[in-house]
């Protein structure tokens, strides 16, 4: 089956009374037939109807064995996070979600968890980083906000060669476009408030584990932690994903249109796209991937021409967060990066003329001539 | 104002906007700002969305904390607190705790180089005497789960301020309409608001109060990295909740105590643990520091297989875990609430096969003792 059609029938034919749309159970405890006996559910924080709908559907969407649903994307990685021991170290992606990093940074690394922020679009760097303690690389693809694109074939090898994890966070490209399992990672993590959901509506983390033994112990922390997605807005990402192919699609094909429209303003010195042929990661992704995705990075010349932008945009809003079927932009150093240090940001490139662009679906003649105005 | 008028006004209950009397469900993800460098108060759900915001302000109003934080679970709530202790750092937590606080920090925060030491909180030398040199914080549940065990909070405040340490509460079973544990001096109170605070059996979410500044603001940063919120729609569930905390645990309270009387008459019934009964322990500094019994009584039978047949029996309280909720639940706590302890620690505190933990529900009590008369009466 196709992934677009698998996303479509979510939860059809699940419901004893064959409602199309799966119920929401808003429900903690369920009744006992009799001492000892179950239906399968006992307390929502382990197991709920509704949840498991979306688990099991983001499950088959991504090829793995076992699905997990989360109150935030934040909630997902932690939660994947305390995997790990006192005296770990993981080899992880430089220019990821500002999160992330600073999950690692202020929460792991006072319990002993130490990481090494790599160029992980260089697959010979992540192997350099491999340390005897390291028990997983994580990976985004492709990066927030520098859109560099890692090589999950070759990473999966070496890191199964030297017997640690790979986890990709797929946020940027959905199971629609990429499934890192398929590719030899052995975990995919998302903040599903994006793409996966797609109206803004709801903030929600999903993981998939390729294996039942990883499977196990995930769930073991997913249900004594407790960081669980609750029922209404399980019901709401899977009412987005229906539509995950035909707004990804969309979403795809006006990003394609204003990078390269980007390309050609004076007022922009770079634009961060790897559906650009001339973008390092594109011959990459176009093998891994079944498209490049709707995120676009551009640097304009000018501090000040960034800060007017943001102002002047009328379509598009100033606000965090991407993915959703609205365009937005933001300004990655002072909002998505905010915690990162400021000389490790300029570094990398996430300076202060750098803009992220979330491509929606409205119609892209629209959202160019809002982009000319604001540049003007 | 009593506390029975702040539950329906903390002055956080109309929206500010439209004059709403119900607090919108803000689902927005996101939040559109006006300057590059200057956010507005809101930006991104996870660090704040107006529906969760009201219902932080009205637990901190009633608890009489500084601010208030909702997450995904009582367990989120839980495990963010302890992630504020760092490895080489220990606890001293009570022995009979809830059997999912047993589990992360005997299966998870071990592993993170946290130590715990389990005793018997309903005694306070013996928590003066498992305090070692790397010891931060106080962990207990009065009364306890399952066993209904009462700590001294006053003694255990001077004892934790003579030491610097800090200490956490969960005060599930009592709500701050029963029980208000900083006013004893408590750093830190935590709820499963998924019991008496939610009430319906309906949501699943956790809640903490802070009672300082400096530490609020650990916690806030701890909420916002790791990210177990809770949703817009099962904070507003919980609002809507709180509106009748005080009918029903008025209700509550009364057919548990009723049911506790005449369970304790009854010959198939060994013991009975309710800290409104004459005969419990702790009545005495339960009622100096709590203004109800609350809704649940514990209590063993003469034999295990006794039990097993009375739970088979019972047909009006469902057979499930938790509690809280407005219909009654009868628990079997070696089985279900407690089943990820260790079955030393088990025996140890003693949550035996012996024992049944019943949240009475709202329902008329002569109703519920019809139908525990009918199962006992078939053992």
């Amino acid at each position: 089956m196709k992934r677009s059609t698998m996303a479509v029938q979510i939860g059809v034919g699940k419901d004893a009374t064959g409602a199309m749309s799966f119920p929401i159970y808003q429900n903690a405890t369920f009744s006992h037939p009799a001492l000892g006996q179950s239906t399968g559910y006992d307390y929502s924080r382990s197991g709920n109807p509704t949840r498991q709908v979306l688990e099991e559907g983001m499950t088959r969407l991504d090829g793995g064995v076992r699905g997990f649903a989360y109150a935030s994307g934040m909630a997902a990685i932690t939660n994947l996070l305390l995997l790990f021991n006192q005296g770990d170290h993981l080899v992880v992606t430089e220019d990821l979600y500002g999160g992330t990093f600073r999950v690692i940074d202020k929460v792991f690394a006072r319990q002993g968890l130490t990481a090494s922020y790599v160029d992980t679009s260089d697959a010979d760097r992540v192997a350099e980083a491999i340390r005897a303690n390291t028990r997983a690389v994580l990976l985004e693809v492709p990066t927030n906000p520098l859109l560099k694109v890692a090589d999950i074939r070759k990473i999966g090898e070496i890191a199964k060669a030297r017997g640690i994890l790979t986890i990709v966070d797929n946020t940027f490209l959905t199971p629609y476009l990429m499934r890192p399992l398929e590719l030899g990672a052995d975990v995919v993590v998302y903040s599903a408030t994006k793409f996966i959901s797609g109206h803004n509506d709801v903030l929600a983390g999903l993981v998939v584990a390729k294996d039942e033994e990883l499977g196990k112990q995930i769930y073991f922390l997913q249900n004594s932690v407790g960081a669980v997605l609750g029922p209404q807005d399980c019901w709401l990402t899977i009412r987005g994903m229906k539509t995950l192919g035909i707004r990804i699609d969309r979403q795809t094909e006006n990003a394609r249109i204003i990078a390269e429209w980007l390309t050609r303003h004076e007022m922009v010195k770079k634009v961060f796209y790897p559906g650009l042929e001339t973008d390092p990661g594109h011959r990459l992704l176009k093998e891994q991937a079944r498209g490049f995705g709707a995120m676009i990075s551009f640097e304009v010349t000018k501090r000040r021409i960034a800060a007017e932008m943001l102002k002047k945009v009328k379509l598009i809003s100033f606000a965090e967060s991407l993915g959703g079927v609205e365009s937005l932009i933001t300004f990655p150093a002072f909002q998505t990066h905010a915690d990162m240090d400021p000389a490790e940001r300029e570094r990398m490139g996430i300076n202060d003329r750098l803009l992220r662009l979330s491509v929606g679906i409205e119609d892209a003649g629209d959202l160019l001539d809002d982009l000319e105005q604001a540049l003007s | 104002m009593k506390i029975g008028t702040k539950i329906l006004h903390t002055g956080k209950e109309v929206d500010p906007v439209t004059g709403a009397v119900s607090v919108p469900i803000y689902h927005a993800a996101t939040f559109q700002q006006a300057k590059a460098d200057q956010f507005g108060p809101y930006d991104y759900a996870r660090s704040g969305n107006p529906t969760r915001d009201a219902l932080e302000a009205i637990i901190a109003s009633l608890e009489g904390g500084k601010k208030g934080f909702a997450f995904s679970s009582g367990m989120a709530a839980i495990s963010s607190v302890l992630l504020l202790f760092s490895p080489g750092d220990h606890l001293v937590a009570c022995e009979d705790v809830y059997g999912g606080t047993y589990r992360v920090l005997t299966r998870l925060f071990n592993r993170l180089g946290i130590e715990v030491t389990f005793v018997d909180f309903a005694d306070t030398g013996k928590i003066g005497a498992a305090i070692r040199n790397n010891t931060k914080a106080l962990y207990l549940e009065t009364p306890s789960n399952p066993l209904l065990k009462i700590t001294d909070l006053r003694a255990v405040s001077i004892l934790a301020r003579e030491k610097g340490l800090l200490t956490l509460i969960d005060n599930t079973f009592m709500t701050p309409y029963l029980q208000r544990p900083i006013e004893y001096g408590m750093d830190i109170v935590i709820h499963s608001a998924t019991k008496y605070l939610g009430g319906h059996s309906d949501l699943i979410a956790g809640l903490a109060v802070v009672a300082d500044e400096k530490l609020a603001g650990r916690i806030k940063f701890i909420q916002n990295a790791f990210g177990a919120v809770l949703g817009p729609q099962d904070c507003w569930l919980l609002m809507r909740g709180i509106k009748t905390l005080k009918a029903r645990m008025d209700m509550h309270q009364k057919g548990a105590a009723r049911l506790a009387q005449w369970l304790q008459g009854r010959p198939e019934v060994k013991e009975v643990f309710f800290p409104g009964l004459p005969s419990h322990p702790g009545k005495e500094i339960h009622e100096q520091q709590a203004d109800g019994p609350g809704g649940i009584v514990s209590f063993r039978l003469q034999t295990e297989e006794g039990t097993k047949r009375f739970l088979e029996k019972v047909r009006l309280p469902a057979l499930a875990v938790s509690l809280g909720g407005v219909e009654s639940i009868i628990t079997y706590p070696i089985t279900m609430s407690h089943a990820a302890m260790h079955p030393d620690h088990r025996k140890r505190v003693g949550v035996t096969g012996d024992l049944v933990r019943l949240s009475v529900g709202i329902e008329d009590p002569d109703d519920l003792i019809e139908d525990l008369d009918g199962a006992l009466s078939h053992i």
